[in-house]
């Protein structure tokens, strides 16, 4: 009989039981159940029950609500971190390292934070609040105040896809392009955006995750003006604090189910695309 | 129709990598850079394909200010030494690909671009590898892919960076005078850069011994081995007189490493 060894790097079985139980029961007792929990609390009084109060008109105002801010913050974020990618993949400058670290702020600072820095800025008694009443501009408890707090929250996520991978792929391609005749934009489209769609689509994808889920810094912007200026995460506060446990956990299911479809796509992107992807590895 | 290259002078940081180095080009010549690594070779022929620019210095290019010329402009045919093929384009693709990006009124149609595509993939000896990608290709398939989608803009001349050194000795040799012959029935004036004396010595009309950003010599061959003017182009060539034997015990290394 063939005698087994053992691997210098193999722990012991019963190391090896104790670590992965613990694994299992972490992810089990701090993910699997609440997800558990707040399906089953949305359904407690049956999908009617549920489905009623999705439709109730304040959380379907909410549900748009979000819908409409991601639209217009996942856009901006890909225009945005699509050119810092580019400018600190493609060119040499002077404070690039502090480029790079500066779009990384968000992840540090609070979101409460992020919120209340647009209170000073424009709300009523800050910064530019009086010059915004004399145009009737409103920022603060309205649609660009969520826009903007959902930036800076979103902030680092394409970038922070593109940068690794654009710095991978070097200028090579684009230098060829160039070359060979082809003008800025028509390199860009033709040549460096095939290189990294993938990557833009996966930061698109965490990007649009967070947008819709971000609770901190939306309600210092907020308002919680219900039916107008409730986002989902705000509008599951809301209907939780009043007791509304069916509605509040229906809403939360809603957007528990976002996040699941956004990990699949995620773990199906990067099964396909294994390679393209493996320069991100900080998610 | 020569190429004047006048005291190009170019720093990067603090890094000299042209300390002033002028020479003339002859129309329709095989011109070798050779030197060793931090030489400034490939600094100059990336400076004469648009993709850098001087500090300081001029080059000329028939009765143009070539370095006012962008490089989109310039039809400087560039081959890259690791050949910079678009990896998400077929070879035919990566070929047609200068062409298909000219402004709309001076593109050739659809139909002309496959025409000359495949015209091309016959020169490079590729027939029926159009449709393939570049990952499916070998290293010496895809050097004549980026010889051939170079050769597509119909360059005013033709830049290759080391355009032999990623491949082994044996294809080197064979795509070498492959490389000459097809000179030689473009007539195009080409450049190289190469770090391989033999390499220079068997393929260019001219060559131009490069050290530390400056110009050490620059002639034939043949007047090359003949009488080098420097101990540095001299040692180069390995034609110094080897360094006195050292009795020692202790093994004798190389005195130089030659990549």
């Amino acid at each position: 009989m063939a005698r087994r060894f053992q691997r210098p790097t193999e722990d012991s079985r019963s190391t090896r039981a104790l670590l992965i139980g613990l694994t299992l029961g972490f992810i089990g007792l701090f993910l699997l159940l609440p997800l558990v929990v707040v399906f089953s609390a949305a359904l407690q009084e049956g999908w009617v029950g549920a489905w009623s109060a999705l439709a109730e008109p304040d959380a379907v105002s909410a549900i748009e609500l979000t819908l409409l801010v991601a639209a217009i913050a996942v856009p901006l974020n890909v225009v945005f971190g699509v050119s810092a990618a580019w400018a600190v993949a493609k060119f040499d400058f002077r404070g690039k390292n502090l480029l790079v670290s500066l779009i990384d702020l968000p992840f540090s600072v609070s979101p409460v934070i992020a919120g209340l820095i647009y209170v000073l800025i424009f709300g009523m008694q800050g910064w530019l609040g009086p010059t915004l009443r004399d145009y009737d501009i409103k920022i603060i408890f309205a649609l660009p105040g969520l826009v903007l707090a959902t930036l800076f929250v979103t902030f680092p996520f394409v970038a922070r896809e593109l940068i690794p991978l654009m710095v991978d792929q070097g200028r090579g391609e684009e230098e060829a392009a160039v070359s060979l005749g082809a003008s800025g934009f028509s390199t860009f489209l033709r040549v460096t955006l095939p290189n990294i769609k993938w990557g833009l689509l996966y930061g698109v994808l965490l990007c649009n995750a967070r947008a819709m889920g971000e609770f901190g810094a939306v309600s210092v912007v907020s308002g919680h003006i219900r039916g107008l200026t409730n986002t989902m995460p705000l509008h599951v506060e809301v209907l939780y604090n009043d007791y509304q446990y069916v509605g509040a956990f229906a809403v939360a299911s809603l957007l528990a189910l976002l996040a699941l479809v956004t990990l699949t796509l995620k773990t199906f992107l990067e099964w396909r695309f294994a390679d393209e992807i493996a320069a991100v590895h900080r998610h | 129709m020569s190429l004047v290259v006048d005291s190009l002078v170019k720093r990067f940081g603090n890094f000299p990598a042209l300390k002033g180095v002028s020479l003339t080009i002859p129309q329709g010549a095989f011109v070798a850079l050779l030197g060793p690594s931090g030489s400034g070779k490939t600094t100059l022929l990336r400076i004469l394909g648009g993709l850098e620019y001087p500090d300081d210095g001029s080059v000329r290019f028939a009765d143009l200010n070539w370095l006012a010329v962008p490089a989109r402009e310039r039809r400087a045919g560039f081959v890259f030494q690791h050949y910079a093929l678009f990896k998400h384009l077929t070879v035919a693709q990566n070929i047609g690909f200068g062409l298909s990006v000219r402004p709309r009124r001076e593109r050739p149609s659809r139909g002309e671009i496959l025409r000359r595509v495949e015209d091309l993939l016959a020169l490079v000896q590729l027939d029926g590898l159009g449709k393939r990608y570049p990952s499916q290709l070998s290293g010496g398939q895809r050097q004549r892919v980026a010889l051939a989608r170079a050769l597509a803009i119909e360059p005013r001349m033709l830049l290759l960076d080391e355009p032999f050194g990623a491949l082994d000795a044996k294809v080197r040799k064979e795509l070498r005078g492959w490389l000459r012959a097809l000179h030689e029935r473009l007539g195009l004036t080409s450049v190289f850069v190469t770090h391989d004396q033999e390499e220079a010595f068997a393929l260019a009309d001219l060559v131009a011994v490069m050290n530390g950003g400056r110009l050490e010599q620059y002639d034939t061959p043949e007047v090359l081995k003949r009488s080098p003017q420097s101990a540095f182009v001299a040692d180069f060539l390995g034609l110094a007189p080897p360094p006195r034997a050292v009795e020692s015990a202790q093994p004798v290394l190389p005195l130089r490493m030659r990549a």
